[in-house]
């Protein structure tokens, strides 16, 4: 079973959101990377570009196949993770802690995202 | 994320369905099959096969019988390689072309008996094949002395690969073959036998996708969870994985072999494929062979290049344009070459490989080209292929 944490939101696209203070940080769920696996490779959208929220801005890479990740809210982009350049199986090892993609200002508030619960039942887990 | 995995009704379950669900195997469409793209992990899977040994469900893949007195001379006309050349408990790869000399499919051959051959064919190509068979069998004119038989829903397939097979597979089929050896491991590369198991016979070559040694088991669906379950058994204290069509790609792009579909199509030549070892235009008359001349004496004009990306970044992929200077033209403005077919991050070399089709000039090792990844122009060196190659 996936690890779903309890204190995110979720797009039914299977990014996570966690908002503290206006900022939003953005990653990939367990069970995202568990279906990719071994991911190789992740393209972050730039600082200061701004999102609209379901707009593709990032690309995670697995052996398979390239995957496009949606912005969960609409905002900013204030940060990347550095980390995730050379280590990009962080994703894999610590979706929710080192594995995170990037951070937002969120503006306005997020919509359309799910709790864990709905999302536990949508990927079939509930 | 978005998720292009949806699932239709027309899909086949193969005959190993149930066995893949209990060891978690991820399913996904592969050319109509519901197969397993992983159990535990694509890079978990291909390392297996690379240090221990891996089990491969390959059930997908089609099966024609072709027997008869002139069975042999049929397919001498039907194939590129050269039948003649096979004994009795030989197989072989080989290819079937159109007049043009485009590729109907690539196959593995096995020889059974003088008059008897089985052919392994790709899942994709299996209806295609059987019905180019039919027709030129009627154009052959030797109907009574040549029979065809598609028997794709009637047997199942497993693959067993890597290192340390060799050392337990005897374990899984006791007792001498009945064409050829004493025992499973006599068997030398590209040789087959048959073995009874209970009532049935399976058909274990020693062959592979891999570039490891290893098995290659066909047998009738009624008995391949019995095979499947003995591998698994004779293997597991050597460390046998089950493995999905994942690490099965990974594995095949790491030695460079081709995939139909992605490296070759009816448009596509042995030779364009880098294959022109597997095309003896002195074995006689056979399909394509007039144009297979011209254009090996005319050199073609495109060819698959087998290339790494230099530094990091992204892996490439199937149907990225490939960039270079136009030597041809001298326009001096970068232009399009050609194509990738096929492309991934090799697990055991850590950077990204690909084969591309290219005008013919850019093939060669050493030549250097710029893939175009998501409107990224990244550099590429051609190599020789296999990528990857077994310490001895």
């Amino acid at each position: 079973m996936s690890n779903i944490p309890d204190t995110l939101k979720y797009a039914s696209s299977h990014e996570w959101l966690r908002v503290e203070n206006d900022v939003g940080t953005v990653g990939i769920t367990d069970h995202a990377q568990n279906e990719l696996s071994d991911i190789v490779f992740v393209e972050l959208p730039e600082v200061g570009k701004t999102l609209s929220a379901g707009e593709s801005c990032a690309v995670v890479e697995s052996v398979k196949s390239a995957s496009d990740i949606n912005a969960p809210a609409t905002g900013e982009v204030i940060e990347i993770n550095p980390a995730l350049g050379d280590n990009p199986d962080l994703v894999n090892d610590d979706p929710y802690g080192e594995g995170w993609f990037f951070k937002m200002k969120v503006t306005g508030d997020p919509e359309g995202l799910m709790g864990a619960t709905d999302y536990a039942e949508m990927i079939g887990e509930s | 994320m978005s998720d292009a995995r949806a699932t239709t009704t027309r899909q086949r379950q193969p005959p190993l369905h149930d066995v893949h669900a209990r060891l978690g195997g991820q399913m996904v469409d592969f050319e109509g099959w519901l197969m397993p793209v992983k159990y535990s992990g694509i890079v978990e899977e291909h390392h297996a096969v690379r240090r221990t040994a891996g089990i491969f469900d390959i059930s997908h893949m089609g099966e024609i019988w072709v027997s008869g007195v002139q069975a042999a001379d049929f397919l001498n006309w039907m194939l590129t390689n050269n039948v003649n050349a096979l004994e009795v408990g030989q197989a072989q790869y080989t290819l079937m072309c159109n007049e043009g000399g485009g590729v109907i499919d690539d196959l593995y051959i096995y020889r059974l008996g003088t008059e008897t051959f089985l052919l392994i064919v790709n899942a994709s190509r299996t209806g295609p094949d059987a019905l180019w068979l039919e027709e030129k069998l009627e154009a052959f004119g030797q109907k009574k002395n040549v029979t065809l038989k598609n028997v794709s829903a009637e047997y199942a397939a497993v693959a067993v690969q890597g290192p340390a097979v060799a050392g337990f597979i005897n374990d899984a089929f006791r007792g001498s073959g009945l064409i050829l050896v004493d025992r499973l491991t006599d068997l030398k590369k590209n040789e087959v036998d048959a073995f009874a198991l209970g009532k049935h016979d399976v058909y274990v070559a020693r062959t592979g996708y891999t570039g490891e040694d290893g098995f290659e088991i066909v047998a009738p669906v009624e008995c391949i969870e019995a095979v499947w379950d003995r591998l698994l058994v004779a293997g597991e204290s050597s460390g046998l994985k089950p493995c999905g069509l994942g690490a099965r790609d990974t594995l095949r792009l790491e030695m460079g072999y081709p995939l139909y579909g992605h490296e070759l199509n009816e448009q596509i030549t042995p030779f364009e494929a880098g294959l022109g070892y597997f095309v003896k235009l002195d074995q006689g008359e056979f399909i394509g062979r007039t144009a297979l001349a011209e254009q090996k004496e005319k050199k073609p004009t495109k060819r698959s290049a087998a290339f790494r990306m230099l530094g990091k970044g992204p892996p490439p992929r199937a149907e990225y344009t490939v960039w270079g200077k136009d030597e041809v033209w001298n326009t001096g403005d970068q232009s399009i070459l050609g194509k990738v077919t096929s492309g991934t991050q090799s697990p055991t070399l850590g950077v990204g490989i690909g084969l591309a089709m290219v005008q013919a000039h850019y093939a060669k090792p050493g030549s250097r080209f710029e893939v175009n990844i998501r409107g990224k122009y990244l550099r590429a060196e051609v190599v020789r292929r296999p990528f990857y190659k077994r310490p001895d």
